[in-house]
């Protein structure tokens, strides 16, 4: 297992471009002044169906998994691989039954200087085990069940970016600038997911499979209830301007204006707050790694996975919104691991008294895990 | 009244933008049925409330499509014309109506037979159309369902017995006597009669004997039309077809930018000399007479990724956009043209990128211009909104006196706004189908501006239509 260290996510050489607008969603994209050398992304297409993915014995992950990101840290410049299709035969005929496909751990080494991993889905599976082995000590209050398979089965239910209305217009319409890498999506100026490459070419090939990732269901709720977000309209001072230098400068000062804006301010909520993170592979000189928030309820929060480089700098990133009961489930778990999963002390800690806490495990959809469950409240 | 003036003035321009640039097909920001549902309440509320400006736009450079939605629309509501409309609306439709390419003057008339029109207008109309038609014969062979419907719509007797019974009764006799009625006859039996069709006739039975592509293409060139033989020289190349080959001197401007626009980039490099030079030739026609008197020209040319339009419209405003630079390179004296990515060749133009409209606009009034061109699509992305600024600036603080006469020209009709989307108020706007009619399309963007009101635009399209109708006139 490996350890955990503390993570701060940081969009050096990734400069902030004027957003553009769909519908209630809105795209920042994230342009280098140069690629980031050394290592490369591609996709890899699974079809439609079921992804069973076995991250430890006994323990499987599954979810709709449409498609795999393959980093290449081998030779040095190579041209992008682009959309590679189903198998080496065409694409397979249609079945009556729901395809399923099985893989072999989420981060798996294909060839030498090569990286199967699946995107989101590490971040996700990440999330999901959360102390997923249940209570360290047996104490009364916890279920059988509990005691014996953990939190398992453990479900979360995410929306498919094609459900998510407007998000593939607003990706087609999208105009991909010169060396762009990567993107921020909101909806209804909620920031939704981040996504970011280290060539210009991967974002190329890769900016129409935002529409297959997965996003929460607050990031769905915004989408469909939202009315069309506005343009941030520039605005210059005429009075300060006295020749076509004074203007060229005014424009500049604006673009300045809306980077730091979007750094400052749309973004925080990312960029701002510090992650756990944990490798889960090491790539050369590239580290991938996952990591999760500090589970504050009624806080903005992202899960996800990123690949830095040596100098820290990011070369891959990738995130999720967490919605509020989301949160919350990791709050609760987090809470009580770090009290011996020990309901009083950790009723005090989280200053509740210990009937508070169960209710609020039971609402947070945890209630199997307790012995006497709390009488369900009438509606 | 005076608002009521400028508010119709405003309706009339908004149309004609839309009549020249609106197709019913997918554009890049929005679908066809979108296009489609924009543009048929554009027509309907134009038709109720302003018929005779309605008819007059017929006299614009409009496109075709509109052409006909207008020419159903007015035959369909003859009853509601007074009677000096209908005397003007008759001679507007029958001039524009003979401006149709025949396919679309067929379909046309089976677009009125579908929704029952059959008044005695519309079917003298169809009759005098008909009437001139130069080889009906030909008209028989190649859109044999098209005239087959047009005579029994209009109740046409044929001409002579043995086209009505080539029409009708294709059985009826053993041969005929004109040679391309024989022709096809034969052309059911023998495979060296099919080469001696129309292309799009003699492709059918080319599929019924089984003729190879290759060989077929080969022999059918000298069959084909300028623009078969344009649209299809490319995929001949490539079956090793050698015969079709495109005369790309006498192409029109645009069309021409477009088939430039749609060979790969070491192509066009390869033969930059020949498509250069056919492109500067066809602007040069394009420009006659006012070549090189425009003074010093800047253009701002955009060619973001969105000037890649549909499937349907490929590479359409960036073809327009195109044309526009070879135009205004032999109509002005100096001129310098600003690419929206920054390129400085403009053969190798491909839709790529964002569009930084309010950065290229400094950049070209920099350049101190008498006259300021800009095509695009209005999508100002990067950052939205600064192309506005830029120009309201320009317009309040440096330029007061409007020196620099800034025009916009978009090649793509918005289906939420009802009309090209626009720039700045302080700038007019205007439609554009063909690079070709851009100077007459910067005379009426001279209204678009609100200032001039309904008697200035009346008077200009009385101009317009009395222009129109004078070679018909003259002729009868």
């Amino acid at each position: 297992m490996s350890t955990a260290s503390a993570l701060r996510l940081d969009l050096a050489g990734l400069r902030t471009l004027p957003a553009q607008v769909w519908g209630g969603v809105r795209l920042v994209p994230l342009v280098r002044d140069e690629p980031l050398p050394g290592l490369r992304l591609h996709q890899e297409l699974y079809g439609d169906g079921v992804g069973v993915v076995r991250v430890a014995p006994h323990t499987a992950y599954v979810s709709y998994i449409p498609h795999g990101f393959v980093a290449d840290w081998g030779a040095g410049p190579a041209a992008s691989y682009g959309t590679l299709l189903h198998g080496a035969h065409g694409t397979p005929p249609p079945v009556d039954a729901v395809p399923v496909r099985f893989h072999r751990r989420m981060v798996r080494r294909t060839a030498k200087h090569r990286l199967r991993f699946l995107p989101l889905h590490l971040a996700l599976e990440g999330y999901l085990s959360l102390h997923f082995g249940g209570p360290s000590i047996a104490w009364e209050e916890w279920s059988q069940q509990a005691l014996r398979r953990g939190l398992s089965p453990r479900v979360e239910e995410a929306y498919c970016g094609a459900e998510v209305r407007g998000l593939a217009d607003a990706l087609r319409v999208f105009e991909i600038h010169p060396g762009q890498c990567g993107v921020l999506l909101y909806t209804a100026d909620a920031l939704a997911a981040a996504f970011a490459v280290p060539h210009p070419d991967d974002y190329r090939a890769l900016h129409a499979t935002l529409v297959q990732d997965l996003y929460g269901e607050l990031v769905h709720h915004y989408a469909l209830l939202s009315a069309p977000v506005q343009d941030f309209a520039p605005h210059l001072d005429a009075e300060r301007i006295h020749s076509t230098a004074d203007l060229r400068e005014a424009l500049a000062e604006q673009r300045r204006q809306w980077a730091d804006f979007h750094t400052g301010t749309m973004a925080a909520g990312l960029l701002a707050p510090q992650y756990t993170a944990r490798t889960a592979y090491r790539a050369g000189d590239f580290t991938l790694s996952r990591f999760l928030p500090a589970f504050v309820p009624r806080t903005e929060a992202h899960i996800g996975e990123a690949i830095t480089a040596p100098d820290g700098r990011i070369a891959y990133l990738k995130t999720f919104r967490l919605s509020e009961s989301q949160i919350r489930r990791g709050h609760l778990l987090t809470h009580l691991a770090a009290n011996d999963w020990h309901l009083a002390r950790t009723a005090a800690a989280l200053s509740l008294t210990p009937a508070d806490l169960t209710a609020r495990l039971s609402s947070a959809s945890l209630a199997p895990l307790l012995r006497h469950r709390p009488p369900q409240r009438a509606r | 009244m005076p608002t009521e003036g400028l508010i119709a003035a405003e309706d009339v321009l908004l149309f004609a933008n839309a009549a020249i640039t609106a197709t019913s097909q997918r554009e890049f920001h929005s679908d066809a049925d979108e296009q489609r549902l924009s543009l048929d309440f554009l027509h309907a509320y134009m038709l109720g409330n302003y018929r005779d400006l309605y008819a007059a736009v017929l006299a614009l450079d409009i496109n075709d499509h509109n052409a006909a939605l207008i020419i159903r629309h007015l035959l369909a509501t003859s009853r509601e014309a007074t009677e000096q409309q209908r005397r003007t609306e008759g001679l507007l439709i029958a001039s524009r109506f003979a401006l149709l390419p025949p396919q679309r003057g067929y379909a046309l008339v089976a677009e009125l037979r579908k929704a029952k029109v059959n008044n005695r207008r519309t079917r003298a109309i169809v009759r005098d159309w008909l009437a001139a038609r130069p080889d009906l014969a030909f008209d028989a062979v190649k859109y044999r369902t098209g005239v087959k419907t047009a005579m029994r719509h209009a109740h046409l007797p044929a001409p002579d017995a043995e086209l009505g019974d080539f029409l009708f009764r294709p059985r009826a006799r053993a041969r005929f006597t004109a040679p391309l009625l024989e022709t096809w006859r034969r052309a059911h039996y023998e495979q060296a009669a099919v080469f001696e069709l129309p292309f799009t006739v003699a492709e059918g039975f080319a599929a019924r004997h089984g003729i190879a592509r290759t060989a077929f293409l080969d022999r059918i060139a000298p069959r084909m039309t300028r623009g078969e033989r344009l649209r299809l020289q490319e995929s001949a190349r490539e079956r090793g077809a050698t015969a079709v080959l495109a005369d790309l001197t006498g192409m029109p401007l645009t069309r021409l930018a477009g088939y430039v626009l749609g060979l790969p980039p070491d192509t066009r490099v390869a033969r930059r000399a020949e498509l250069t030079g056919a492109l500067r030739a066809a602007a040069r026609r394009a420009a006659g007479p006012e070549a090189g008197t425009w003074g010093r020209v800047t253009a701002v040319l955009d060619d973001s990724f969105s000037t890649h339009a549909s499937a349907q419209k490929r590479r359409r405003p960036l073809a327009v956009a195109l044309a526009t630079h070879f135009l205004l390179d032999s109509l002005a004296g100096t001129y310098t043209a600003l690419w929206t990515s920054g390129r400085r060749d403009a053969l190798l133009a491909q839709p790529y990128g964002a569009t930084p409209l309010g950065e290229r606009l400094v950049d070209a009034l920099e350049t101190r211009p008498d006259r300021l061109v800009v095509v695009s699509d209005g999508w100002d992305n990067a950052p939205p909104g600064m192309a506005a600024e830029v120009l309201r600036v320009w317009r309040e603080r440096l330029d007061p006196d409007g020196r620099v006469a800034v025009v916009h020209l978009n090649p793509v009709y918005d289906a939420d706004s009802f009309d090209v989307r626009r720039l700045s108020p302080a700038v007019p706007t205007a439609g554009i189908r063909d690079a070709e009619d851009l100077p007459s399309l910067v005379g009426l963007a001279r209204f678009a501006t609100g200032r001039s009101g309904l008697p200035e635009l009346r008077a200009h399209l009385d101009t317009r239509i009395a222009a129109f109708l004078a070679p018909a006139g003259a002729a009868r």
